[in-house]
């Protein structure tokens, strides 16, 4: 009973703060917005046994993705611009898209099955800690995706800075 | 104990109003929030389904969608920065070069 009524807290805060983040004509209060829905989401994790994906997400999501949106909000200096239109006049059709999307998605949950159980239950991983479960994990199954994965963040680094530099002469 | 049915619901509701996000603004930093939107509405089923079915296959792929949107926010926020600084607008609607 308590768990379906904090369950229902935060999937409401969840659903209003991303609906919130993007209508806001302001694009720093839709980013404020993002801001409390990662944190909302990082409770959703601790109810669901992942605190370390729940620390990761508040570190690398609140603490440097957001924070790096506001630096470029801040920096670029811009101006709410009431000329422009804040939806495109098609509205109505993205709406209708983004429903049936939605639809297809609810529909096929209802026929879903669920296959086999893997090895790490509660119980296992509370044998082992819950972070020393998922590295042990990350670092022999997924090894080489983790390494794929450093290559993405280098060539992300390379490029940002490429692209963001300023031309000399 | 919460039906997994909820989790897979929200996360698809999560997704739509991403997905809605995106084709419907046209301030491109608006869009790239809904991108992370739609990244977290992923995230939610795949931390869910991790949970349900006792695997932690699924956390690892979070870990993976994390890096890559730590990785896709660089990239577009310099491509903002880029046109803010040759154009000076950040509306999609504005750049017609391409004449698409």
């Amino acid at each position: 009973m308590v768990n379906q009524i904090f369950f229902l807290y935060f999937s409401a805060v969840i659903v209003a703060s991303s609906l919130l983040a993007i209508t806001r004509r302001n694009v720093m209060h839709g980013v404020l917005f993002m801001l409390l829905l990662f944190f909302h989401i990082a409770g959703l994790y601790l109810f669901l046994n992942a605190e370390f994906i729940s620390a990761v997400q508040i570190i690398v999501y609140a603490g440097a993705i957001m924070v790096l949106f506001l630096f470029v909000i801040m920096l670029l200096n811009l101006r709410e611009d009431f000329s422009k239109k804040q939806f495109i006049g098609t509205w109505p059709i993205g709406l209708l898209v983004s429903c049936g999307v939605l639809m297809v998605i609810l529909v096929s949950m209802v026929v879903i099955t669920i296959g086999a159980k893997g090895v790490w239950g509660i119980e296992q991983i509370g044998r082992v800690t819950q972070t020393v479960a998922v590295g042990t994990v990350l670092y022999t199954k997924y090894l080489f995706p983790f390494e794929v994965a450093s290559l993405v963040l280098l060539v992300a680094i390379i490029g940002a800075i490429v692209l963001a530099k300023k031309r000399l002469n | 104990m919460i039906p997994l049915n909820w989790y897979m619901w929200l996360s698809g509701i999560v997704f739509c109003i991403g997905i809605f996000g995106f084709v419907t603004r046209r301030n491109i930093i608006i869009m790239l929030l809904s991108i992370e939107i739609m990244f977290n509405g992923v995230n939610i089923s795949l931390v869910a389904l991790s949970h349900y079915l006792e695997d932690l296959a699924g956390q690892v792929m979070v870990f993976f969608i994390i890096a890559v949107a730590a990785a896709e926010a660089a990239i577009g926020l310099a491509l903002v920065i880029l046109l803010f600084r040759n154009k000076e607008t950040i509306t999609v609607d504005d750049l017609n070069e391409l004449k698409g």
